[in-house]
């Protein structure tokens, strides 16, 4: 005869109040807080890079730079201007969690901020289950990836708000379908906003600015 | 990789939950995992019972209900389950919609031995 003893918990439940602390805490201090997601090698760093150039001198940002080694991306985005920028080193894991975050963001002066930028480990799939407190996550895929990824990692797609697809300057060298990944990434998350960027040449990167100063200015009213 | 983190925050929920309730052994731990949270059954069951050696969780099991993805339609109010996650309501053909099952990762119950 077996006991069964209910008990209803959240196996994330430590992770999602460290992530409701962080919550709280940029809302009060109203800082849109965004979570870049991608494969390896779809560009984070270097829409990042383009956004403190283009951006530092108006809107006043924090970075969090995740890897599971070294602290390259960090350093990028110190040298591109970026003047709060804490690298987080997993040593392995292959997602950044709210404690993580946390810690991070001990050591960021935060009080005047407006915008904070973590980069996650380039991974599409273990990130998509940890809450670090951001607003919304973005995902970013890049022309010389496939254009089915949206539907080989469906989770992450659905639970981002935006979608940046970068390095449309590639496009015609490799056969990736623009209108296809379109409709791929729809038909998951109906509600996506849709980027078409290349961080090498700039085109596209005025909307993604817009978009930008648009959420800071909704959380700022 | 990230079912050994899993595993993990599994380990410490469980083993807090014994000591409240003064169990000294497991047999079974009951989850709940939906087919959005990218969290492979097999991985898990692997990285938990490599976790529990030595530990009191010694010998106890995951025992792993699969949640397939549900949604209900924001336009026509149709629910819906998401198959291969396509999000596309079979009802009106709208996408814009709301998850209304996928997302668990709970701990349901413990069986003790």
């Amino acid at each position: 005869m077996t006991d069964r003893i209910s008990i209803e918990k959240k196996v994330l439940s430590e992770n999602d109040r460290l992530a409701g602390e962080i919550r709280a805490l940029l809302q009060a201090r109203k800082v849109v807080a965004l979570n870049l997601v991608s494969s390896p090698g779809s560009g984070k760093t270097s829409l990042l890079e383009k956004t403190i150039g283009a951006l530092s001198g108006t809107i006043r940002m924090a970075l969090i730079a995740g890897d599971v080694q070294t602290e390259n991306d960090a350093n990028r985005l110190k040298r591109a201007g970026g003047k709060m920028v804490r690298p987080i080193v997993t040593g392995g894991a292959c997602h950044l969690d709210a404690k993580m975050i946390t810690r991070a963001l001990g050591e960021l002066d935060i009080e005047d901020i407006d915008l904070l930028f973590i980069e996650n480990v380039g991974n599409l799939v273990c990130p998509a289950s940890y809450d670090l407190g951001e607003d919304m996550k973005v995902v970013l895929i890049s022309t010389t990836e496939g254009d089915d990824k949206p539907l080989k990692y469906p989770s992450m797609f659905r639970r981002s708000s935006a979608m940046v697809i970068n390095k449309i300057d590639l496009m015609g060298f490799s056969d990736f379908d623009l209108a296809q990944v379109r409709r791929n990434a729809l038909s998951i998350n109906g509600n996506l906003n849709i980027f078409e960027t290349s961080c090498r040449t700039g085109v596209g990167l005025d909307g993604w600015y817009d978009w930008l100063r648009r959420l800071i200015a909704a959380k700022r009213a | 990789m990230h079912e050994l983190s899993i595993a993990s925050s599994i380990v410490e929920t469980v083993t807090a939950e014994m000591l409240l309730r003064g169990l000294t052994s497991i047999g079974k731990v009951g989850l709940r995992i939906g087919a959005l949270t990218n969290v492979d059954p097999e991985a898990l069951r692997f990285g938990y019972e490599t976790m529990v050696v030595d530990t009191p969780l010694a010998g106890s099991t995951l025992e792993i209900e699969s949640l397939p993805v549900k949604a209900i339609c924001r336009k026509c109010g149709h629910s819906f389950e998401a198959h291969d996650f396509i999000f596309i309501c079979p009802n009106c053909e709208s996408a814009d919609n709301e998850v209304t099952q996928g997302q668990e990762l709970d701990i349901s119950y413990l069986e003790a031995e």
